[in-house]
C-alpha cells in the first residue's frame, strides 16, 4: 500500500468513526423532533395559555390543561431532594471522609446497587409497605404527595451519591492536610474546607438527582395515587407528568394522544433545564 | 550498502512548535556501523530530533524547515509512508514498555501486523531478535509466558530486541537506560556495541558517561542548537566550544 | 457548641444516614426474596404464564427480556464502543468532543417514558414494526448507549498511551492499534459497562411497555411483541392479578440484577488491579 492509500484508508475509518459518534447526539435530536412534532399542533390548536395554565383535564370533552400535573411534578421533585439530598450528602461524606478504604469497598458498590433495583419494585414496596404507614399515622389516602417524594428520595440517592462522592475525592488533600495543620477537627474541615471545594459538583449531584425524580413515572403512577387536583397538602394524592403520560397512553388516540406527548414536550423542557444547569456547574469546577 | 554509508543526513532542520524553536539548523551525519550518541540537558530538542527521524513527532502547530534524509529519503515532507520508514528505524523509549501479551507476541508485533502468518518466519526473527538483544539464553525456554513477568532490565532488552526483530537498517534509542540498575545498563550497553556490527544506532542520553563509554561519534544539543559534533574521544578531550567542556564537566546540565 | 462535640454530632449523622441508605437496601431485597423465593421453582421458570399471570409461570417473559436485551446490545455495542473510539482516538479534544459529550449527557437525562413515548411514534407506528422486540430493541439501545459511551471511554482512556507508541515505531497503523492493542486491554472496562447497561434494561419498565407491547406469547421472530419480566411484574402487581407471581417475579428480576452487579463489579476490579 502507498502512503496516499493508507493515509486514505485511515481517513475513512476516521469518517466512519465520526458518524457513529453523532449516534447518541442524532438520537436526541429524533426524540426532540418527534416529541415536538407529535405534540406541538395540539399546543397550538388549544392554546399555549390553556394547556399549560389550566386545572381542566378532561380528554372526552377536549379540556387538556395540565397545570396541576406541573405542580405535583415540581413538588415531588423538591420533595424528593429534600429527602434524598441530605441524605445522600450524608453517605458521601461518610464514604469519603471518615471511613476506612476497607468500609468503603464494601458500602459503595453495595449503595451502587440502589440503582439497580428496577423502579417497579420501588413502587411496588412503596404501596405494600409505605402506604399503609402513611395512611395509618399521618391520614388521607397514603397513596400520596408525600409517598412519592420519600420513594423518589430514595431512588435518587445513587445518583447523588456517585457524581457528589466524586467531587468530594476530587478534592486535593493537600486543602484537608492545610486544616488540619491548623488545627482544625475532621469536621470542620469538611464543612469549612472540603464541602467548600466540592461545592458545585454536590449542586451538579442535586441538580442532577431532581432530574431523575422528574423523569421517573412507573414507580411514581404506583404510589402517587394519580388524583387530577392541586396537592394542597402533603398527604394529597397526585398525578405527575410522567404519569399521566403512562396512564392514558395504552388508549389514547387523536388529538387526546397528542396532548400526551405535548405533556412529554413540558417535561423535555423541565429535564433539559435541569441538565443545563447540572453541566452549567460541572462546567464552572473545571474552569477552577 | 558498504561500511560507513552515511544512513541520516540533517540538513540546516529547523523545527518550530508555534512561536517555540524546538530545533535550530541542525546540521549532522550518521553513519553506519557506529554508535552515534546525542547528549544534551533536559529541553535541549535530542528527543525530538529522534522522533523527527521515525516520522513521529507530532503537534499542533509545528513548521519544520531544511531536509533529513534517512536512508535517503527525505522524511519531513506530509507524504512520507511512515510505515516502511519505521520497519527499517526502529526506536526505543526511555521506559521499558512491554505488550500484556507474551514474551513470543511481544516480539512479532511488528512482524504480524505487516500480515506475516509462517511460524517459521515469525520463530525465526523473534530467535534473531532476542540473539541481538542479548536475551535469548535466559528467556528461550519460556518464550510463551507474559513478557510482564520480566524483570526490568530484561523489558527493556525485550523491547530492543522486538525492533530488532524487524531487521531495521537503524536503531533509535531514547535514554534506553535511565531507570535501570548499573549491571542492566552494562549488559543493554554491551548488546549496542554487538549491534554496531550491522546496524547504525543512535544512542540519545543525557548521561555523559554513558556516551563517552559506549558511542564512536557523537552531538551535544543545547537549547535546539548543535553545539558540537565530532569523534566522542576527541568531543570529550579536547571539546572545541566552551559549553561543550561546561557540559562534560558537569558545571551544568 | 464545642468542636468536639460539633464532630461527634457530625460523625453520628454521617454514619446513621449512611446505615440507613444500607438499610433500605438491605430491606429491599430481603423482602422480595423472603417473600418471591418460596415460589420460584423449576415449573414456575420454565412454564408459559396462564390465565393472565396468575397461573402458571414466566418462561415466555425470560424469553422476551433476553431476546430484547441481545437485540439492544447488538445496536448499542457497536455505536456506544464506536463513538468511545472516536472521542479518544480519532480526534483531538475540541468542539466536536464537546458537542458529542454535550449530547451523549442529554440524552442519558432524557426520561424513560420521553423513549417509551418516543419509540412508540417512531418505530411502532410510522416505520410500521408494531409492539416488536424491534422496537423495543432499538429504543432500549438508545436509552443504555450513553452509559456505554461513558464506560468504554474511561476503560479506553485508561489503556496506557505507551502501547500506542509502540504500536507505532513498529510501524503499525493506527486502526492496527485500535484494533489490537486498544481494544483487547479496554475489553474487560467496556464488558462492565455492558453488563451494567443489561442490568439497567432488565428492570426497565417505562421505555418496554410501549415499544416491545405486552403480549404474553413467546416472541420468534423480530417483528413480535412480547412481555418483559419487568413489565410482567409491572402488570401483576399493579392490576392486582397475583401477589404470590408477583414476588416470585420480582425476585427472579432482582436476583438476576444482583448477580449482574456483582460480576460487573468483579470484572471492574480486576481490571483496575491489571491496570497497577
Amino acid at each position: 500500500m502507498s502512503a496516499a492509500d493508507i493515509k486514505r484508508k485511515e481517513k475513512l475509518i476516521q469518517r466512519i468513526f465520526l458518524v457513529v459518534a453523532f449516534s447518541s447526539l442524532f438520537s436526541l435530536f429524533l426524540i426532540a423532533l418527534f416529541i415536538f412534532v407529535e405534540g406541538l399542533p395540539m399546543i397550538w390548536k388549544v392554546g399555549l395559555k390553556d394547556f399549560l395554565l389550566s386545572t381542566r383535564w378532561s380528554p372526552t370533552k377536549g379540556h387538556f390543561g395540565i397545570f396541576a400535573m406541573i405542580v405535583s411534578s415540581f413538588w415531588v421533585t423538591i420533595g424528593a431532594l429534600l429527602f434524598g439530598g441530605p441524605l445522600g450528602l450524608m453517605c458521601s461524606i461518610f464514604l469519603v471522609e471518615f471511613s476506612s478504604a476497607r468500609m468503603r469497598a464494601v458500602i459503595k458498590p453495595a449503595l451502587e446497587l440502589l440503582a439497580g433495583i428496577p423502579s417497579v419494585v420501588y413502587g411496588f414496596l412503596g404501596v405494600v409497605y409505605l402506604v399503609p404507614l402513611v395512611r395509618d399515622y399521618l391520614g388521607g389516602p397514603g397513596l400520596s404527595l408525600l409517598t412519592s417524594c420519600i420513594i423518589l428520595g430514595i431512588m435518587i440517592l445513587p445518583t447523588v451519591i456517585s457524581i457528589s462522592v466524586d467531587s468530594l475525592v476530587a478534592v486535593p488533600d493537600s486543602y484537608r492536610e492545610a486544616a488540619f495543620s491548623l488545627g482544625a477537627t475532621r469536621w470542620q474541615t469538611t464543612h469549612m474546607v472540603t464541602l467548600h471545594a466540592a461545592k458545585s459538583g454536590i449542586i451538579t449531584a442535586l441538580v442532577l438527582g431532581m432530574g431523575r425524580a422528574v423523569g421517573e413515572t412507573m414507580a411514581v403512577i404506583m404510589i402517587a395515587g394519580n388524583a387530577l387536583k392541586i396537592p394542597l397538602s402533603p398527604l394529597d394524592p397526585i398525578r405527575t407528568l410522567t404519569s399521566n403520560i403512562a396512564l392514558e397512553m395504552g388508549y389514547a388516540s387523536g388529538l387526546h394522544r397528542q396532548a400526551l406527548f405535548a405533556t412529554g414536550i413540558v417535561l423535555f423542557f423541565f429535564v433539559m433545564a435541569l441538565n443545563m444547569i447540572a453541566t452549567l456547574f460541572a462546567r464552572r469546577k473545571v474552569l477552577k | 550498502m558498504s561500511a560507513k554509508t552515511v544512513v541520516i543526513e540533517a540538513r540546516d532542520v529547523s523545527l518550530r512548535v508555534g512561536e517555540k524553536k524546538i530545533l535550530e539548523r541542525i546540521n549532522l551525519e550518521i553513519r553506519r556501523n557506529e554508535i552515534f550518541g546525542i547528549m544534551g540537558p533536559a529541553g535541549s530538542g535530542k528527543t525530538s530530533f529522534l522522533k523527527l527521524v521515525n516520522h513521529t513527532f507530532r503537534a499542533a502547530g509545528m513548521a519544520l524547515e531544511g531536509a533529513l534524509y534517512v536512508l535517503g529519503e527525505d522524511v519531513l515532507g506530509e507524504d512520507v509512508n511512515p510505515t516502511p520508514l519505521r520497519r527499517k528505524v526502529s526506536m526505543v523509549f526511555a521506559t521499558p514498555v512491554v505488550l500484556p501479551m507474551s514474551i513470543f507476541e511481544n516480539l512479532v508485533y511488528g512482524l504480524k501486523i505487516q500480515g506475516i502468518r509462517d511460524k517459521h518466519t515469525l520463530r525465526e526473527a523473534a530467535e534473531r531478535g532476542l540473539k541481538a538483544a542479548i536475551l535469548w539464553e535466559e528467556v528461550r525456554d519460556r518464550l510463551h509466558k507474559p513478557a510482564q513477568k520480566l524483570s526490568g532490565g530484561q523489558q527493556q532488552r525485550l523491547c530492543i530486541a522486538r525492533a530488532m526483530a524487524l531487521s531495521p537498517e537503524i536503531l533509535l534509542l531514547d535514554e534506553p537506560t535511565s531507570g535501570l540498575d548499573p549491571i542492566s545498563t552494562f549488559r543493554i550497553e554491551e548488546a549496542l556495541k554487538e549491534l554496531k556490527r550491522h546496524h547504525a544506532i543512535v544512542l540519545v542520553s543525557n548521561n555523559t558517561k554513558q556516551i563517552a563509554r559506549v558511542s564512536d561519534r557523537c552531538a551535544f544539543f543545547l537549547m535546539g542548537e548543535l553545539i558540537e559534533t565530532g569523534k566522542t574521544a576527541q568531543v570529550f578531550t579536547v571539546p572545541k566550544e566552551k559549553k561543550t567542556d561546561d557540559y562534560i564537566a558537569g558545571r551544568f546540565g | 457548641m464545642t468542636p468536639r462535640r460539633a464532630e461527634h454530632v457530625a460523625i453520628g449523622l454521617m454514619v446513621s444516614g449512611a446505615f440507613l441508605a444500607l438499610a433500605i437496601l438491605f430491606f429491599i431485597i430481603a423482602v422480595i426474596m423472603i417473600k418471591g423465593l418460596p415460589h420460584i421453582t423449576a415449573r414456575f421458570l420454565l412454564d408459559n404464564p396462564m390465565d393472565m399471570g396468575r397461573a402458571g409461570g414466566i418462561f415466555s417473559t425470560i424469553v422476551s427480556t433476553v431476546y430484547l436485551l441481545v437485540v439492544s446490545l447488538v445496536i448499542a455495542i457497536p455505536l456506544g464502543v464506536g463513538t468511545a473510539i472516536y472521542l479518544t482516538e480519532y480526534t483531538e479534544e475540541g468542539k466536536i468532543t464537546k458537542i458529542v459529550r454535550f449530547g451523549t449527557e442529554c440524552l442519558a437525562g432524557v426520561p424513560s417514558i420521553i423513549l417509551g413515548l418516543f419509540g412508540f411514534i417512531l418505530f411502532v407506528i410510522k416505520l410500521g414494526f408494531g409492539w416488536s422486540v424491534l422496537s423495543g430493541g432499538i429504543s432500549l439501545a438508545i436509552m443504555i448507549l450513553p452509559v456505554i459511551i461513558r464506560t468504554s471511554e474511561e476503560a479506553i482512556k485508561s489503556v496506557p498511551q505507551a502501547f500506542r507508541d509502540v504500536n507505532e515505531v513498529l510501524g503499525g497503523s493506527k486502526w492496527q492499534g485500535v484494533t489490537r492493542l486498544v481494544l483487547p486491554n479496554a475489553a474487560p472496562g467496556i464488558l462492565t459497562g455492558v453488563i451494567l447497561s443489561v442490568g439497567r434494561g432488565i428492570g426497565e419498565t417505562a421505555v418496554v411497555i410501549f415499544t416491545l407491547g405486552t403480549s404474553l406469547r413467546t416472541p420468534f421472530s423480530i417483528f413480535d411483541s412480547g412481555r418483559s419480566m419487568a413489565v410482567h411484574f409491572y402488570i401483576l402487581a399493579r392490576e392486582g392479578i397475583s401477589m404470590d407471581n408477583a414476588y416470585a417475579t420480582a425476585a427472579v428480576l432482582v436476583f438476576s440484577i444482583l448477580i449482574i452487579n456483582i460480576f460487573s463489579y468483579y470484572l471492574m476490579h480486576k481490571f483496575v488491579e491489571a491496570r497497577r
